[in-house]
This record gives C-alpha cells, structure tokens and sequence, in this order.
C-alpha cells in the first residue's frame, strides 16, 4: 500500500467522522492561533520599544548626572544636583580626547509656558547646541534650525516641536512667528518634523532653543553652568563601546573621580536601553507564549483521546483490514497519519486565525501586534508533530491488535 | 454468471492447500483452560469444495480462524499451499492472508464509506497493485459475481445477497489459493442463500478450493465433502473428493 493509498484512506476517515474530527482540530487550532498572538504581541512590543529608542537617535550615547542605583542601567540617581558642566560637554567635543566622538549636545530641560496672542501652552523648552538636530536624528519640516551664531549671542530664537506649534498656533508652518517664552519674546525659526512617542513623552512636545539663551535668560538660577544632559553621539555602530569608554575616562578625570564606581554621572547607551525595555516584555512574551503552549498541549491530548477513540470504534475495521493483509506496520501508519493530518489541519487553519488575528487585534488594544514568519512556520511545525506523538500510542495499539479479536467484537 | 478465469494454483497435482496435523488450539483466561481443538488433522486438496459442520462450541470458528491464519495452533502444524505457517512472523501471516486466502463473512464485512468497487480494491492495495490496475481487476470481479452495474454504489445501497456478493469479489480478486466462508449464508434470507451459494458452487466448478463452515445441513449439503466437528475433535469425514 502506498503513502499516497493510505492517505486517501485517513482522509476518508477524517470525512466520515466531520463532526469529531472537527473538534479536534478546533483544539489544536485554538493552541495554534494562541501562540501565533501572543509571539506577535511580545514582538510587537519588542520592535515598538527598539523603534522608540532609534528615535532617540543613532549611535546614542546618554550622559545623565547622578550614579547608577540600580541593577538595570537607567539613570537611577537623576533628580540629585546637577553635576554636569558646558565645560564636560566642550572637552568632549574634541576629537583629541575622544575621536570616537561625532558630535555633543549639552542639554538643559525645563517646563516653560509659552503664549502667543491668547494661546498659553505648557511645554517642555529644551536648551542646548545646533549639534542637537543630528544626535537626535531629528529634521525640520519648516524653516532651519537655530544657529552656533545664535548660540554664540544667545539669541531668542526657537524651533517648536509640529504639535507645539500646532497647539499654539493651530496650523503647522509658523515660521516668523513671534511666540513669548518665560516671557520673553522669541522668533519662530524652524518646526521639527514629527517623530513620534518615546514611551510617555511626545517627542513632538516641544521648544528648542538655544544653551546659552537658555541658560541665560529662561531658567536662571544655579543652572547657568550646568546641564542636565549630555547627548553623544559615536561615529558608528562599532565605535559605540570606544566612545563609551573615552567619555567615562574624560569625565572621571575632569570630575577627579578616581574608582569608576563612585562616579557622579551614568553613561546610558541606546543598546542598554533597548535590553531594559526588551527584557520586560520578553518576560510577558515568555509567560502568555507558555500559557499558550499549554493550550497546545491540551490539544495534542484531544488529539490522542480522538484516535483513542477512533481505534475503539473502527476496531472491526481493522480487524477486516488485517485479514485483508495490511501488516501491522500499514495500520500503524494510517492512523499515525490520521493524527498527523487532525494536528496539521489544525496549525493551518490556526495559523489562518492567528495571522487574521494579528490584523484584527491592533483595532482592539493599542499594542502593536507583528507577524513572526517564524512562529508560524514553527507552530504549524509543532501542531504537526503533536499529531505525531500524541498519534504513536493508539497507533500502535490498533497495529497490535489481533485479527481475530477484533473481527470478533460487536 | 460466467466464471472464465482460470485458478492459477502454482502447485503440483496431488500436494495439499491445507494440511493440518495434529492441530490443538487452547485459550487460556486467567486460570481458565478451554481446549478449543483437541488434535485436528485434515488434508484438503485443490479444487476441493469441504463444508466443515458442528454445534457451537465445536471448535469450527477456532478451526477457520486457524485456516485464515488470523490465529496459529498451540500444538501441531498447519501447512498452507506448502508453507509452514506456524513459523511465519506477523507481517508473513499478514501477506499469506493477503495472497492465499480470500474470506467471505456472515457479517459481510464491507466498509460502509467505500463504494464496491473500492471495498473489492483493498486487498490488491495492500499487495502493493497500481491504482489502475486495481481499478480494472475489482471491476472484473465484480462483473464475475454478477454486479457489474453496482461498482459505484455503496454498501448501504444495496441488498444483503448483493453485499455478500462484493464481499465474495474481494476473496475473489486476489485469485487465492483457499476461499474460506464463515457462514457466508447466516444473514441471508432464503433467495440470496440460494444465490451466494450457485455462486460458490460455480466457483467450484471452476476449479477453486472453498471451505465453507456451517451449521446448516443444507447448505453443507452443497459440499463434495463435509467435515464434523464435536468438543474440537474431528468425529466425520466424508473423505476427500477430488
């Protein structure tokens, strides 16, 4: 007999029993689907958060004060005085101590309010150098970006964020406009282009102006010199860790800070940040991907109790196929085949449900849902192979049994 | 009904399709003996039609499970068309099952999803025959018993007579060695009796071995040759008749 006979005879009785065949691949498919939706939400989140983090900029080097307090790399002291100076950040620019180093933007960030006629809007005005635009990957829509002349004279120019410049002015170009920051009168002479959320904060929130304009005439105070954050950025990909290393030993020694360990700044890359985050998800993905596999389980043990079943039922039909001549070994393998077929009927059309879910899903709940080819390569795969296993024993328990038992029984 | 084909038999004149020495079978269920046949020798040779008879208990559904090789004895040796069956392996006693023997049942044994045709395929499936080949051999077979016009009809589409007459096709398609009928009659009514039974007399008269096990007088009266069985022991014989 061959493959392609015993095919047609496990696919003959697969029709003859729909209704409980039916079942059973609903099981399987539901483990499937499972699976399916819950990789493609741990995904999902994972390229979110990588894409949140790229938009911070490339080859991303932060410089926060404060020390690290915490095992996970975020900046666990921030919010302890200031520690960091312009004279930190102009000692990093030169490419003498740190070659590795492309471009600096020292940076000081406070909540402003900002008019312009009877608008009043609320935002975060970061200060800080036209090196900005490029270690923060961003690019304008309108206008241009603020000059070092600017910087240099500490002029009241400012660069708004498109959702800033929408809410104050309800449309997009407004370059030339005059909006009033802490008071002060500034010209609009650029808008950023949109760029999206990194977790809760809008990157699109936002007013940029000049350091020294900053420093000299919004915020005031003890902040005149200091910074709140440096941001690097290294010349490539692989010269991320040797930057790293020339900006922790210039700081180390500007600040006199002999043991690496006491030091009163943390150094953040994008990569650390992007493990931070991954890390939780991958967690959630891990926990519902296991729930997951245990409804799978569930089904490859429908499967069994199905052919279990089926092997009782049809078991004159064996008896008469044996008499007929089929060696143990071809009994064994319809109903191996049988098995194999519920659980792969069952991956497919839980492969179908699970990427239609994906679709479906991201209208539902805000979290983006990915497609992982290999998930449903491997589910269909494993959907497949629990037919196998959980197939083995009531296939063999029909190859075993005797002829004339099983003509016998009514 | 016409049967035209020939019985290729491949053996010499004179050698036996069953030889059965001293055959004894014991079922054995927890500390329960039942001596199901107690020394059974029987020759049959070819183109023989033998009816074996007996009550119920009298060990002739052991003895036909013995012959079908759906069941070795305890003791003794069964020799089928030459070949020792007691020392074959269960795949060996699957393809002896597969070439030699062709079973017709009291419970017809059809495959209800299958149509007739389909039913009358399986055996020469088993024996590895290509689709086509397969296809025209049932097709044969069943013009051979008369239901040339049934071939795509399924098995609850027909009448009992018909149905046995499909199963008698699929012993027949394999050309076997023995054709072995267990009650092939008992779920018959008088005129499908009647019928199966010139059937198998027409089998006969062209040259195939039959063993039919009955307990109706008159359907063993059909036989050449008839053999009694009480208490697992053979008590008549008719004798052999060529």
């Amino acid at each position: 007999m061959t493959w392609l006979d015993t095919l047609r005879t496990s696919l003959d009785a697969m029709r003859s029993h729909r209704l409980r065949s039916g079942l059973t691949v609903l099981g399987i498919l539901i483990g499937i689907a499972a699976v399916i939706l819950t990789v493609g939400l741990g995904v999902g989140a994972q390229q979110q958060v990588t894409a949140q983090v790229e938009a911070l900029g490339t080859n991303l080097l932060i410089i926060a004060p404060g020390s690290t307090t915490s095992t996970t790399g975020l900046r666990g002291g921030f919010g302890s005085a200031s520690t960091l100076t312009q004279a930190d950040a102009a000692a990093l620019a030169s490419p003498v101590v740190a070659p590795d180093i492309a471009a600096v933007a020292p940076t000081t960030s406070s909540s402003q309010s900002l008019t312009a006629g009877t608008a009043n809007w609320t935002t975060s005005v970061v200060g800080t150098t036209p090196a900005w635009l490029s270690v923060r990957s961003r690019t304008l829509s309108y206008g241009a970006f603020f000059t070092a002349a600017d910087n240099a004279s500490a002029a009241t120019t400012v660069v708004l964020g498109s959702t800033t410049a929408e809410q104050i002015f309800g449309f997009d170009d407004v370059v030339g406009q005059s909006v009033n920051i802490a008071g002060k009168p500034f010209t609009v002479v650029g808008v950023l282009a949109p760029n999206g959320s990194t977790g809760s904060s809008n990157n699109d929130d936002t007013a940029v102006i000049p350091l020294s304009t900053a420093q000299q005439r919004v915020s005031g105070g003890t902040s005149r010199t200091t910074v709140s954050t440096i941001y690097l950025q290294a010349r490539s990909q692989a010269s991320l860790s040797a930057a790293y290393q020339e900006a922790q030993t210039e700081l180390l020694s500007l600040h006199q800070i002999t043991n690496p360990a006491s030091a009163d700044f943390t150094i953040t890359t994008q990569d650390s940040l992007v493990t931070t985050a991954a890390s939780v998800s991958k967690t959630l993905t891990v926990l519902l991907a296991g729930i997951a596999a245990i409804s799978l389980l569930v089904g490859g043990i429908g499967v069994m109790n199905i052919m279990l079943v089926s092997v009782t039922e049809r078991i004159r039909e064996i008896g008469l196929r044996k008499a007929l001549g089929a060696r143990p070994r071809i009994i064994r393998r319809q109903f191996l085949l049988e098995a194999s077929l519920l659980g792969f009927t069952g991956g497919l059309l839980g492969a179908a449900v699970g990427i239609g879910g994906t679709r479906v899903l991201p209208h539902f709940i805000s979290n983006p849902v990915a497609l992982s080819t290999p998930a449903i390569v491997g589910s269909i795969a494993v959907a497949l192979a629990i037919g196998l296993v959980f197939g083995v024993y009531p296939a063999s328990r029909a190859a075993r049994l005797a002829p004339i038992d099983a003509l016998r029984s009514e | 009904m016409t049967l035209t084909t020939p019985v290729p038999l491949g053996l010499p004149v004179g050698d036996q399709v069953i030889s059965l020495q001293q055959v004894w079978k014991v079922y054995r269920s927890g500390s329960l003996e039942v001596e199901a046949l107690r020394g059974v020798s029987l020759d049959i040779r070819p183109g023989e039609y033998v009816a074996v008879m007996g009550p119920s208990g009298s060990g002739k559904s052991t003895l036909m499970h013995i012959l079908g090789c759906l069941d070795v004895p305890t003791e003794g040796s069964f020799h089928l068309a030459g070949d020792d069956v007691g020392a074959m392996s269960q795949d060996e006693l699957a393809d002896i099952r597969n070439l030699r023997i062709g079973f017709v049942f009291q419970q017809f044994n059809l495959l209800p999803s299958m149509s007739a045709w389909r039913n009358v395929e399986l055996p020469l499936a088993y024996a590895g025959v290509h689709r086509h080949e397969r296809r025209r051999r049932a097709v044969t077979a069943l013009e051979q018993v008369g239901l040339g016009d049934r071939v795509e009809h399924r098995p609850g589409e027909l009448s009992g007579g018909q149905q046995q007459r499909v199963a008698l096709a699929r012993a027949l398609v394999t050309e076997p060695a023995l054709i072995l009928a267990d009650e092939p009659t008992g779920n018959l009514d008088s005129a499908a009796t009647t019928d199966i039974l010139a059937l198998l007399a027409e089998l006969h008269r062209a040259g195939r071995t039959i063993v039919l096990i009955t307990h109706e007088a008159d359907v063993a009266a059909q036989a050449r040759r008839v053999v009694r069985l009480r208490d697992g022991q053979v008590i008549e014989d008719t004798g052999a008749v060529p």
